[in-house]
């Protein structure tokens, strides 16, 4: 299954990047290389061989480890990108964690107080929530807290371990930017799996039975309830990956997003391979996670 | 006909929904003719100005009037987001109709197929789609519609999978109609009820997208007036007068939230549960 994934991700990303109008032997050697050098430098890259060659050869060195040569730097593009992707994974861990902590409280209250003014102001939030993009709450978010409160860095990245609190003060603006449309979208889809639960049988049953509101809603409904917001977080995670490339360019975190989108506008082939191969197979990999976990959690599914 | 708009204006989210996408229509079709000002006009006498009478929204770093930008910038942002969101709807549509209704085999490789595309996060897929193409408007268009694609086709396929099971499907294979008939004609107009919704929420994820990929410079290219691009303009001239990025700020979230307020009000009108 998550096999299947990746191989076709990486053809896709390896039509894209062969469509695109970039030769890698000229941007190599420069503009003005005599015909002789391109050629002899297109022979030892394989350039000159046919394109399933070419894709076979690429596939081969990935499952061995080596994700190539970026254009740009002439490193091996593997290694930066996966301490890119450290990097980016601190901001996400972060962004989720921050969403779980106010979306599903959020998402219940708004659904056993349904109708009441409590409901309508978490749906005003996850309204207001999903009203503007990244990049323009990032900027607001900036403008505000950094450029006129000065309660927090405007821009940039310290690592956790080298100054713990100047880290996460970095962190702050990022985080909540990311959090806020995962916030809207996830405690709309908890409310509304918990107003579904509160309206089954066995809910009614428990309530006539004698068990109070507060015991059947933690020991039957939220169970049943919480169980599909994981494969719901999991799947975010694909929205959670695109505004982690928005939010790391705006506050300049080095992340797998940042060399993503340099490696985008240099036309770096190679970099660009490896960084939609590493998203895709991220996100594959927490999808694949939430499968096994959702099972665990529920017993009556069964995958094959 | 009447009825369904009845019940669709009954629900607040319905009401405010509609009238917030009519005032931005009415917008798209008439503001050019009632801008103030030339919206690519320099003013250089006139910088930073904030609203008066003479400016109602003010000025922006080139003396520019920002209302009138927003009134003529609403055909390139919100028209395009229609435009791209129809586009991938209706590609959308069509692979996961065919998929529901071929069933088996093929259905399983093509969503197997559209799992993997999905991976790749939309946003990163139409920057990759459009630096194909190069950077235009029209080009981040068809970014938007193919990144939209595969979405809609999931949902598509799990409605008409619902359909696939009706009886006059059945009919129509027993009469012999042909596959690309039936997907057609019987199948088609049996899903669009909830794609609709689906499309109308989507519309404002389009604008996002746009205003996104216009911010990273890959879609609207400056002077045009589109709203994205004024915010990620402002950016650099924010400290001189917040209203440059405030202003289009706003008119992205009256779309979005406007369009979101419409799909969650028609979903509730079309759903004769409710």
């Amino acid at each position: 299954m998550i096999v299947y994934t990746l191989l076709v991700v990486s053809l896709i990303v390896f039509a894209i990047t062969q469509i695109l109008p970039a030769d890698a032997a000229v941007m190599m050697l420069g503009e003005n290389a005599t015909p002789e050098a391109l050629d002899a430098l297109r022979q030892t890259m394989g350039l000159d061989q046919p394109i399933w060659q070419q894709y076979a050869t690429w596939l081969w060195h990935v499952v061995q480890g080596d994700l190539g040569t970026s254009l740009r730097t002439g490193q091996p593009v593997g290694p930066a990108m996966f301490e890119a992707l450290g990097r980016s994974l601190i901001l996400a861990f972060f962004s989720i964690g921050l969403m779980l902590i106010l979306a599903i409280p959020l998402g219940i209250i708004a659904a056993i107080r349904r109708g009441k003014i409590a409901d309508m102001v978490v749906s005003l939030i996850s309204y207001a929530g999903v009203a503007l993009p990244e990049f323009v709450t990032a900027t607001i978010a900036v403008l505000l807290f950094a450029d006129w409160m000065k309660w927090l860095p405007p821009t940039g990245y310290v690592p956790l371990t080298e100054d713990f609190f100047g880290g996460i003060a970095h962190l702050v603006l990022p985080v909540c930017v990311i959090s806020i449309i995962l916030i809207a979208h996830v405690s709309r889809m908890v409310r509304s799996e918990l107003v579904d639960v509160l309206h089954t049988d066995y809910i009614r049953a428990a309530r006539l039975k004698g068990l109070s509101r507060g015991h059947v809603l933690r020991h039957h409904a939220l169970r049943n309830a919480l169980l599909p917001t994981i494969t719901i977080v999991a799947l975010d995670v694909g929205y959670l990956l695109g505004g982690v490339i928005v939010v790391e360019e705006i506050f300049a975190i080095p992340g797998i997003g940042r060399q993503l989108i340099v490696a985008i506008q240099a036309r770096d082939l190679p970099a660009i391979q490896a960084g939609v191969l590493i998203m895709a197979a991220t996100y594959s990999i927490v999808n694949f996670i939430a499968d096994i976990l959702y099972a665990w959690l529920d017993k009556r599914i069964q995958y094959d | 006909m009447t009825e369904f708009f009845k019940r669709l204006l009954k629900t607040p989210q319905g009401a405010i929904g509609t009238f917030l996408v009519v005032l931005v229509l009415a917008i798209v079709v008439f503001g050019p003719m009632v801008a103030p000002y030339d919206p690519e006009k320099l003013s250089p006498l006139a910088r930073y100005k904030g609203p008066s009478m003479m400016y109602w929204l003010g000025t922006d770093q080139y003396g520019r009037d920002i209302f009138s930008r927003l009134l003529i910038g609403a055909r390139a942002t919100v028209v395009m987001a229609v435009l791209a969101t129809i586009a991938g709807t209706l590609i959308g549509a069509l692979i996961g109709t065919a998929s529901a209704f071929l069933g088996g085999r093929a259905d399983e490789l093509i969503m197997r197929t559209i799992d993997a595309v999905m991976s790749i996060p939309s946003l990163l897929f139409a920057l990759l789609v459009v630096n194909l193409l190069g950077s235009s408007t029209i080009n981040a268009l068809v970014a938007v519609a193919i990144a939209f694609a595969p979405g809609m086709a999931r949902i598509t396929r799990s409605v008409a999978l619902s359909v696939r099971k009706q009886d006059y499907v059945n009919a129509a294979i027993a009469r012999g109609e042909s596959s690309s008939y039936i997907i057609r004609r019987e199948m088609l107009p049996n899903v669009i009820a909830p794609i609709i919704v689906e499309m109308t929420i989507r519309v404002s994820f389009a604008v996002m997208l746009f205003a996104t990929l216009s911010f990273l410079g890959l879609g609207a290219q400056p002077p045009a007036a589109e709203w994205g691009l004024m915010v990620s303009e402002a950016r650099r001239y924010m400290h001189m007068s917040a209203g440059i990025l405030i202003w289009p700020s706003v008119a992205i979230a009256i779309v979005a939230v406007g369009f979101n307020l419409l799909g969650d009000g028609l979903r509730d009108a079309l759903n004769p549960r409710t």
